[in-house]
């Protein structure tokens, strides 16, 4: 099926198998390997892009769904040579391990801080209770975030 | 875990949507929001020939608050519900409850209509359907029709809907603003399936007496229902906390629910019990 | 015995003990991190694996006739092609511990005739892509009759259904430890009490599924294998063997690895299968594990029962500790399966000074997925045992539970302090083991402290709002720093980049920068001049990797002693050119400056001929951190719902290295230590299938579930046991946390005479010990 869609700002056409999920899609005719998948079944959220601004699962997406979509992956965050104010922080606090669950957790978190700059520390929980990492505990992660809303505060007061 | 083979089509407009559902040879499965269709597919739990996308179909995603009630598209997500200004106070109920469905990002593509067509036993939103005496709209080739909620939801993720229908539209009675409501849910860890949970409300008067009690079960394993016999027992009672403890008690032992790994019968039917107390806690408390 | 002294190098830091951000982070954040299916090739063939859908049967046939003429399908492998290749079947050696009694056990690579768990791999279907290979399978006609199954430890134990045809049946193996007399003192002790306990089975439950990427060079015979973790050389070692192949015409390359917690990095089933295919067909191959397959073949843990029994004296002084417990191992033993049960028998006295000891265990096999270690493996287990064990004499003697572990943990005067001697320990380097240094009473007093444990005792055991309130701790030690060795090479090249090539692997624990912090303090120069490779097999002749929390100490002694090899062979080459001697050289921050006045850069004397030394480091010792926790817990008793309202661990490490990643660890391990308390579960039915094949089954811990862990760090008492003064430290959080949950809820339940000795405690199941179902 005929697929055309804006991943990071540019436009990406093919040809794609109705089945194909938008996470395999992202990772493997596209090369932009970030986006991972870990379970398939829309628990994990290791998978999350975003759509159209909204952070989605992309392992519960057919790829032709996102027809005429505009997409947002990890890679689109920053630029090659420096990280975003949300990354640093990620670094900062040690925000993660191995590596597997954090763009995961990077494009969800700049989904909820660009729509809610000033949320606190019990929304952003609520909000990354649906990412789930093996290695950090959380704790460090929800320090990371809570660091970067200013960040995202001073684009919104602009 | 990936799906099995499938034709897809994303028609733009209802008319077309029934017809390709009615004159298709083998089987058909609409798509919604997905959240619920795609674990099934990846895990091959069902095989379909085609997969109808209703994304493109204008007009499913409307929230309507009249004077006679409130009407949820079908495609109404879950994070539509949880911004819309008014529909809090039109159906504070429903909003609670909605709060409770799963996760962030799955709230951004999650729908009324997919849930309710799927009809798990443990969601929020059939609980709400029946609890609320919601009424669905299904349409189909020979037009529209209503169905009851309760009438609706045949047994677990089995419905009355005819294979070349769609769920287009709830509606939900008109919420008078002092109606008293409460809605508990427990679940393992936040977002999971509940594993009880119970939506009440009823109307107060002004000496006290309650009338019109709705208890909601979510979870009980089989489909969504009331407990009627409990809320015969409560109307035109004044109610306190050990008439309403005794009567679920009672009621409740009379069920049978499901047993499964996460919860036996028993501790199902206790977690019931606990759920429906804190809900009319949170009803009667309310100002 | 006789113990090797090392001062720890004192000297002015820059790097390490500094909290530095982590290198690793760069690419990970940015999405740049390559993980095995991300490594990219030309021409992949894809795998899926079908696999037993019964725990106990023997297989009659295969059909895959119809699955072959499936467009796409390249080929289906089985038993038969392993055999043409390899003559026979080839079965998984043991890593550690190995027995000859198990030679008759061992798992085969490739199920042939019998299959013994829901998993087992049966045959590989090859195709173009993922979903075409799973649809072939589909196509499969599998025909298996079925066997009687033992599911669980005590069916398995009646021997009425046998997985193996060696006579010494499902239990062929018993670890014992002694010390002292125990029988004498369980005779006269003032106090016993016994007990019997149960935990559950887990799963490592890595976000990265496992992955094998697999390319076979013709032109010069060689097999490229992507996706090593963990083992690198000896999975190496052992696939060449397998295909009858030199070692170094066979690569294990280590890409970024998502999580091992000891499970992933064994070498498994797929770590044969994979490169065998891409051999016989000539391709490159790939496999990427989902997640159904993950929980129903990657190594499970935990899994065991104990009937423990404790003697002390009338004031809480622990005489000994006797007991027997059977560790359920799943259908074969695996490379590392013997470790828990091993270290359950010889580490169940913990940090506890305790003099008469008398513990068995015995392996049992049944018919689940095979287990193997799971952070702390054997330790949380026995944490659990020894400290509700310690709970319940503290209450039935009267005696406070902070001063019973006041009384009975190891102190100065106590250092080295042995464990029992394990038995049988065939090639078992640490049969005798002991605590190298440290005062327990600081951790454990450091913890009441911060916790305000002693402020907080008014809600011991008290309703408030409807829920009970307990509070609880637990001491523990941490072994680490396994042996026996680790290499680090480093090369200075004319580019001028200082590169090491380390036989330490990364499962995500941050050893990249930790290695690099110490390397770039002993040469004096920033960590952005130095290149840290590790894991892969082309970078050195041997290496060991990570597990048993080693990379560190052993790896960070390794780069230690290369940096001094290198320093050595700069003053060497400078000297002549200064012309003084090489003891007059002193070597820093990319100089070489004699005393009798003149320099050289490093880059000159490399000019020509590159420097290339080898450093290593040998220790058969293992280090011992160790530490403190405390709980405080409300459990509500109509839903049997546990909130973990405040936790506190403190662990001395010896020395942080990274303050920051050794803290990550801390509450890392402390989490996952949680979700396998209160959440985690892998269930199956009497016949072995498995209940819990989703994640929406399998329960492991979000954001939202324990928000409140905290964390302290020491360094009072360093190791004399390697030049950093470190302690292995990637467990510790973990071990505690069962003992000291147990006890909060215990104590929380106090009022209703409940003892908890059996895991998880998820809300049904305290629930239904509440309500005495």
């Amino acid at each position: 099926m005929q697929l055309k869609m804006t991943v990071n700002g540019k436009t990406f056409e093919a040809d794609v198998p109705s089945r194909l999920n938008l996470a395999d899609c992202i990772r493997h005719e596209m090369d932009l390997t970030g986006t991972h998948v870990a379970c398939e079944h829309g628990v994990c959220g290791a998978c999350t892009v975003l759509v159209n601004g909204e952070a989605v699962r992309s392992c519960l997406m057919l790829a032709v769904q996102a027809n005429g979509q505009s997409v947002l992956t990890v890679e689109g965050l920053s630029d090659d040579d420096e990280l975003s104010a949300l990354q640093a922080s990620f670094r900062k606090h040690n925000a993660l391990q191995c590596g597997f669950c954090t763009p995961g957790f990077i494009t969800t978190a700049h989904a909820l801080l660009t729509k809610e700059p000033h949320c606190d520390e019990d929304r952003i929980r609520e909000v990354l209770s649906g990412n789930l990492c093996r290695c950090t505990g959380y704790v460090p992660i929800v320090q990371a975030v809570l660091d970067a809303r200013v960040a995202y505060q001073q684009v919104g007061a602009q | 875990m990936k799906s099995t083979d499938f034709n897809y089509i994303s028609p733009t407009s209802l008319e077309e949507a029934i017809q390709i559902l009615d004159q298709h040879e083998g089987e058909v499965k609409i798509i919604s929001g997905g959240q619920s269709l795609m674990p099934i597919l990846n895990y091959r739990l069902a095989s379909p020939q085609l997969l109808v996308d209703l994304q493109a179909i204008p007009s499913l995603s409307q929230v309507s608050i009249t004077p006679s009630g409130t009407t949820l598209g079908a495609r109404v997500r879950w994070v539509d519900i949880e911004l819309h200004q008014g529909l809090r106070d039109a159906q504070p109920l429903l909003c609670a409850a909605i709060d409770h469905v799963a996760h962030y990002q799955i709230r951004n593509r999650g729908t009324v209509g997919g849930s309710l067509a799927h009809a798990d036993p443990a969601a929020e939103m059939p609980g709400l359907a029946v609890a609320l005496e919601g009424v669905l709209h299904l349409q189909g080739p020979q037009g529209l029709r209503h169905v009851k909620a309760v009438d609706f939801f045949l047994g677990q993720l089995s419905t009355s809907i005819a294979s070349n229908e769609i769920l287009v539209a709830i509606d939900l009675p008109f919420w008078p603003h002092d109606r008293r409501w409460g809605f508990t849910e427990f679940s393992r860890r936040k977002g999971d399936f509940a594993l009880a949970g119970a939506a009440v409300w009823f109307d107060l008067s002004a000496s006290g007496v309650a009338s019109n009690v709705h208890i909601g079960l979510i979870g009980t394993g089989e489909k969504p229902m009331r407990l009627v016999s409990a809320e015969a027992k409560l109307n035109d009672q004044i109610l306190s906390e050990t008439l309403i403890q005794n009567v679920t008690l009672d009621c409740l032992s009379a069920m049978s629910f499901q047993g499964d790994i996460h919860a036996s019968e028993k501790y199902r039917r206790a977690l019931m019990l606990e759920m429906i107390s804190k809900s009319f806690a949170q009803a009667l408390h309310h100002i | 015995m006789a113990q090797p002294i090392l001062k720890p190098i004192e000297r002015q830091r820059k790097n390490v003990g500094s909290p530095k951000e982590r290198v690793e982070d760069l690419r990970f954040l940015r999405g740049k991190g390559i993980y095995v299916d991300d490594v990219k090739k030309e021409d992949v063939l894809h795998v899926s694996i079908l696999r037993s859908p019964i725990a106990h049967g023997l297989i009659k046939s295969i059909q895959t006739d119809e699955a072959k003429k499936l467009p796409g399908v390249v080929a289906i492998l089985t038993a038969k092609d392993v055999v043409d290749l390899c003559g026979s079947v080839p079965l998984i050696p043991i890593r550690l511990h190995h027995n000859p009694i198990l030679d008759s056990y061992k798992q085969p690579v490739i199920a042939s005739d019998k299959v013994r768990f829901v998993g087992e791999a049966i045959a590989l279907v090859v195709a173009k892509t993922p979903a075409i290979a799973e649809d072939a399978m589909g196509l499969i006609e599998l025909d298996i009759e079925s066997l009687e199954v033992a599911a669980d430890i005590q069916t398995a134990l009646t021997n009425e259904v046998k997985l193996f045809s060696d006579p010494r049946g499902n239990s062929p193996l018993s670890y014992q430890s002694k010390k002292g007399n125990a029988q004498l003192v369980f005779d006269n002790a003032a106090y016993t009490r016994k007990e019997k306990f149960v935990i559950q089975r887990i799963s490592a439950m890595t976000m990265e599924t496992r992955g094998v990427l697999a390319q076979w060079k013709s032109e010069s015979q060689e097999l490229f294998v992507f996706g090593a973790a963990k083992v690198p050389f000896w999975n190496r070692a052992a696939l060449a063997n397998m295909l009858a192949m030199e070692k170094d015409h066979v690569q294990l390359i280590e890409n970024d690895v998502g999580g091992s917690f000891g499970a992933r990095g064994e070498f498994y089933t797929e770590d044969f299968l994979i490169p065998f295919a891409a051999k016989t067909l000539g391709a490159t191959i790939k496999w990427i594990e989902d997640r159904l397959e993950h929980l129903t073949s990657m190594n499970q843990a935990r899994d065991c029962d104990a009937q423990v029994e404790i003697a002390c004296d009338r004031e809480g002084r622990i005489l000994g500790f006797r007991g027997h417990m059977n560790y359920d191992l799943g259908a074969y033993p695996r490379t590392n399966g013997l470790v828990a049960p091993r270290n359950i028998t010889q580490f169940l006295t913990g940090p506890y000074k305790v003099e008469n000891v008398d513990i068995s265990c015995d392996i049992v096999f049944t018919n689940k997925t095979p287990s193997g270690t799971l952070r702390a493996p054997g330790r949380f287990e026995s944490n659990f045992f020894c400290e509700r064990l310690l709970e319940l004499a503290a209450k039935d003697l009267g005696i406070d539970p902070v001063e019973i572990r006041r009384k009975n943990v190891l102190t100065p005067r106590d250092m080295p302090y042995p464990f029992p001697t394990i038995s049988p320990s065939l090639i078992d380097h640490t049969a005798d083991t002991e605590c190298d240094s440290g005062d327990y009473r600081e951790t454990l007093e450091r913890c009441v402290k911060d916790f305000k444990w002693h402020e907080l005792q008014h809600l011991q055991g008290q309703m408030v709002d409807g829920v009970y309130h307990g509070l609880g701790l637990s001491c523990f030690i941490e072994g680490g720093s396994a042996g026996p060795r680790e290499n680090a090479k480093l090369r200075l090249d004319k580019d001028g980049l200082i590169t090491f090539s380390v036989g330490s692997t990364s499962v995500g624990q941050g050893v990249e920068t930790v290695l690099t912090q110490i390397a770039a303090d002993e040469l004096d120069i920033e960590m952005s001049d130095i290149v840290m490779l590790h894991g892969s097999t082309t970078l050195l002749h041997e290496g060991w990797g990570s597990y048993h929390s080693r990379s560190t100490v052993m790896g960070g002694s390794a780069v230690t002693n290369a940096t001094d090899l290198f320093k050595e062979e700069i003053r060497l080459r400078a000297s002549a050119v200064l012309k003084c001697d090489p003891s007059q050289v002193s070597v820093s921050a990319g100089l070489a400056t004699s005393s009798q006045g003149g320099s050289v850069s490093w880059n000159e004397l490399v000019n020509s001929t590159p420097i290339e030394v080898m450093g290593t480091f040998a220790s058969h010792h293992h280090t011992y951190a160790y530490g403190c926790a405390a709980a405080h817990v409300s459990v509500d008793p109509k839903t049997g719902r546990i909130k973990v309202l405040d936790y506190l661990v403190v662990e001395d490490v010896g020395r942080a290295i990274n303050p920051l990643t050794v803290h990550g660890q801390l509450v890392g391990g402390t989490v996952q230590g949680m979700s396998g308390t209160l959440l985690e579960h892998i269930v199956h039915d009497q016949q072995g299938q498995l209940l819990t094949g989703s994640l929406a089954d399998y329960l492991i811990a979000t954001a939202t579930d324990f928000p409140v862990i905290r964390a302290v760090v020491l360094e009072q008492h360093p190791s004399p046991l390697n030049p950093l003064g470190a302690k292995g430290a990637g467990e510790g959080g973990t071990i505690c946390v069962g003992g000291a949950i147990g006890n909060a809820v215990a104590n929380a339940l106090g009022s209703l005479n409940l003892e908890p000795t059996s895991l998880p405690l998820s809300p049904m199941r305290v629930w239904e010990m509440i309500h005495g179902v």
